[in-house]
């Protein structure tokens, strides 16, 4: 039978990977993806807490239902956002590598 | 004009002057100067006014009142002692203002020097005509400060401004004192006011230890501005200043200061045995060490500073014998007499183009006829020549002496032997024998403004002691017209004085006798700057290393040093790597869950 526990520990696994991927990746777009990747990790496990825990009357919980979807919502305006910095950077840089990028230090 | 307002006309228009002097009319030291004389004359007259007017009131005003705890009023006590100081101090002070404008005239600091001196009327008549102890203190101090502006006056010269710190800082030393005497005298008697203060004293005739600690802490002051031993070095240093400041200050004004105040408080004194002789051994200890000195200096200013020195000795030996009115009476003809001898120092010095050396002068009797005629008056006077001023002063606190006091007698008498034997010491090589320098030879008599007012201070300095003259002006001591033995005596220590002198010095090109210790001012100033080497300026040092290391080193440049240590070890986190700081963050993650949930 499937846990919340199973659930969890997918999410975790993908947060995991997604974080990795933000460590150990150099180019820039990948690091974005792999953010892209936690945030819905995080959707994930949102949605199984919702469909684990019911109420008296039977109901699951919606309340982070309706938080996935503002997480879906804001991670569609922050790719764009994050997209046109990364173009900006392109632009003025002609690399998307990050270790190129570090001349923000004392 | 208003009667009630001329005493506050006396004592403000030097200030105006000085005021209007600094404010305005700096550049012009020919106007600077006619403002000052002419500010310093008008003091004079309204003086004359205020001696001749009985019964005289001055306008009162309120400072502080804080009754019945404190009250301090800005006013006058003119009694006749008053009356007698404001036209000594103003009389003497308008007879050098005149002579300054021959002294000085060529001088670049003219201006500064006139203001100056207006500013040290004003404050010495201050002193003279408080009625509260407050009142006083404040002129006293500002007396201080003119004084030292005056010493320092050619500051450029690093002896002069020294001369004017030692003086000052000095002078603060017994004013400390002063202040401290001050504060005991008011706690005891509830007032500052000198009348009330007389009024209330039985509350603390009663606690005689307290009393006499308060009038030796009031004669503190007494003794820093009246140079009295210990405190008397910075006296003959004070020459340093201009010859018409040496007068000045020596003559009737700053060191007077402190034998009229303890005149006008004399009321305190009486109350205390003690605290009298104590007083008057500090007066007798004076008086013969500084007429010790004398006989061996070389600086011609020097010696009449210390002369200065040993008759206020006198003075305040006459006070401790509760004398106040010997005290005022010597006090009254030394102004004259003295003020002329520096005067006369003075044209000396100027026509010798600034020659202070004794030994350097001689033969002055042909050419400088007027300053030597001059001279001579004074120093009969000061050696105690009947009928000279001196004489009558000198014998009035010698015969209260001899009553009272036999040990002070005798060192009364000596020192009367001593003083006659430096003045003719003095008037034997400047005036007599062959000229001993170029300079010398080349002296000639000093322009009428100079010449002026050391004609007219020989008058008085010849006739103030007379009775009928003195007693015009001051309150004279009862006398015994039989005794004529101590009269006879002091003339007989005179004369054998000034005989062994003339004996001694006549015609000799260097000084036949040398004494160290005397030549050397009993080393008082090396004394005193060991002192001051052993314990000032070992708390300076003190002071300085624990400023220098503890405070600076270690709270504040170790307080920085810690800050930018630490700094500059956190700087090496801000690499500039995205990654880095992704991964410390999420390592911070994790670490911030394992401490909220797994501790």
């Amino acid at each position: 039978m499937v846990t919340l526990g199973h659930y969890l520990i997918v999410s975790g696994m993908l947060f995991t990977i997604g974080f990795a991927g933000v460590l150990l990746r150099r180019n820039i777009i990948i690091i974005f993806m792999s953010l892209e990747l936690m945030l819905n990790a995080a959707n994930l496990s949102l949605v199984a807490f919702s469909r684990f825990r019911v109420g008296a009357d039977g109901m699951p919980n919606y309340n982070a239902q309706v938080f996935v979807f503002f997480i879906i919502t804001v991670a569609a305006a922050e790719v764009a956002v994050g997209l046109a910095i990364i173009v900006a950077l392109y632009r003025a840089r002609q690399t998307t590598h990050v270790e190129d990028i570090s001349t923000l230090k004392f | 004009m208003n009667s009630a307002l001329l005493p506050w006309s006396i004592l403000l228009l030097p200030f105006v002057a000085a005021a209007v002097i600094v404010l305005f009319t700096k550049s012009w030291s020919g106007l600077s100067s006619f403002i000052s004389v002419l500010a310093v004359l008008a003091s004079f007259a309204g003086s004359c006014v205020v001696f001749v007017t009985p019964d005289i009131q001055a306008l009162e005003l309120t400072w502080i009142d804080l009754r019945p705890i404190l009250y301090v009023p800005l006013g006058f006590v003119l009694d006749d002692l008053t009356k007698t100081m404001l036209l000594l101090v103003a009389g003497v002070g308008a007879v050098i203002h005149v002579y300054s404008l021959g002294y000085m005239r060529d001088d670049s600091g003219k201006a500064r020097y006139f203001a100056a001196l207006s500013f040290f009327m004003f404050s010495m008549l201050g002193v003279v005509v408080s009625n509260n102890f407050v009142m006083m203190f404040i002129f006293w101090e500002l007396v201080g400060v003119s004084s030292y502006l005056l010493i320092g006056h050619w500051f450029e010269r690093d002896s002069a401004a020294e001369a004017a710190k030692k003086a000052f800082i000095t002078n603060r030393i017994g004013d400390f004192g002063f202040m401290l005497g001050i504060l005991m005298a008011w706690v005891a008697t509830g007032s500052v006011v000198f009348s009330e203060m007389n009024q209330q004293l039985t509350r603390i005739t009663s606690y005689p230890d307290y009393l006499t600690v308060a009038a030796l802490l009031i004669f503190c002051g007494a003794v820093g501005k009246s140079a009295q031993f210990p405190l008397h070095v910075w006296l003959p240093d004070a020459m340093e200043g201009p010859t018409p400041i040496s007068a000045l200050i020596h003559a009737a004004t700053m060191v007077a200061a402190g034998v009229y105040m303890l005149v006008r408080v004399g009321f305190l004194f009486q109350a205390s045995p003690q605290a009298l002789w104590v007083i008057s051994w500090i007066g007798t200890i004076t008086a013969v060490m500084a007429a010790l000195i004398a006989t061996q200096q070389n600086d011609i200013k020097r010696i009449l500073a210390y002369s200065t020195l040993s008759q206020l000795g006198y003075m305040i030996m006459a006070v401790g014998l509760a004398s106040g009115q010997a005290a005022m009476f010597h006090l009254f003809t030394h102004a004259f007499f003295k003020a002329l001898l520096f005067l006369g120092a003075g044209s000396i010095i100027v026509m010798l183009h600034h020659e202070q050396n004794i030994w350097k002068m001689g033969g002055l009797a042909g050419r400088l006829g007027i300053t030597f005629l001059t001279f001579l008056v004074g120093t009969f006077a000061l050696i105690g020549l009947p009928p000279f001023s001196g004489f009558f002063s000198k014998d009035a606190i010698l015969a209260i002496a001899s009553e009272k006091d036999r040990a002070i007698f005798w060192l009364g008498l000596f020192t009367a032997f001593l003083t006659a034997f430096y003045m003719l010491r003095l008037v034997v090589v400047v005036f007599f024998g062959k000229p001993r320098s170029d300079k010398a030879r080349a002296g000639r008599e000093a322009p009428w403004v100079m010449i002026g007012p050391l004609v007219l201070l020989a008058v008085p300095a010849f006739a103030s002691g007379f009775g009928f003259v003195a007693r015009i002006f001051v309150q004279l001591p009862a006398e015994k017209e039989t005794d004529w033995l101590v009269p006879g005596m002091a003339l007989g220590a005179g004369l054998a004085g000034a005989i062994l002198a003339i004996v001694l010095y006549r015609n000799r090109q260097s000084d036949p006798i040398a004494l160290a210790p005397l030549r050397n001012r009993f080393y008082f100033d090396e004394l005193y700057s060991f002192l001051i080497r052993a314990t000032q300026e070992l708390l300076a040092k003190l002071s300085a290393f624990i400023d220098r290391w503890i405070l600076d080193g270690a709270a504040i440049r170790g307080a920085s040093t810690a800050t930018w240590g630490i700094g500059s070890l956190l700087r090496l986190f801000q690499v500039g790597n995205l990654q880095a700081y992704a991964f410390l963050f999420g390592l911070g993650i994790v670490g911030l869950i394992y401490f909220t949930i797994f501790r």
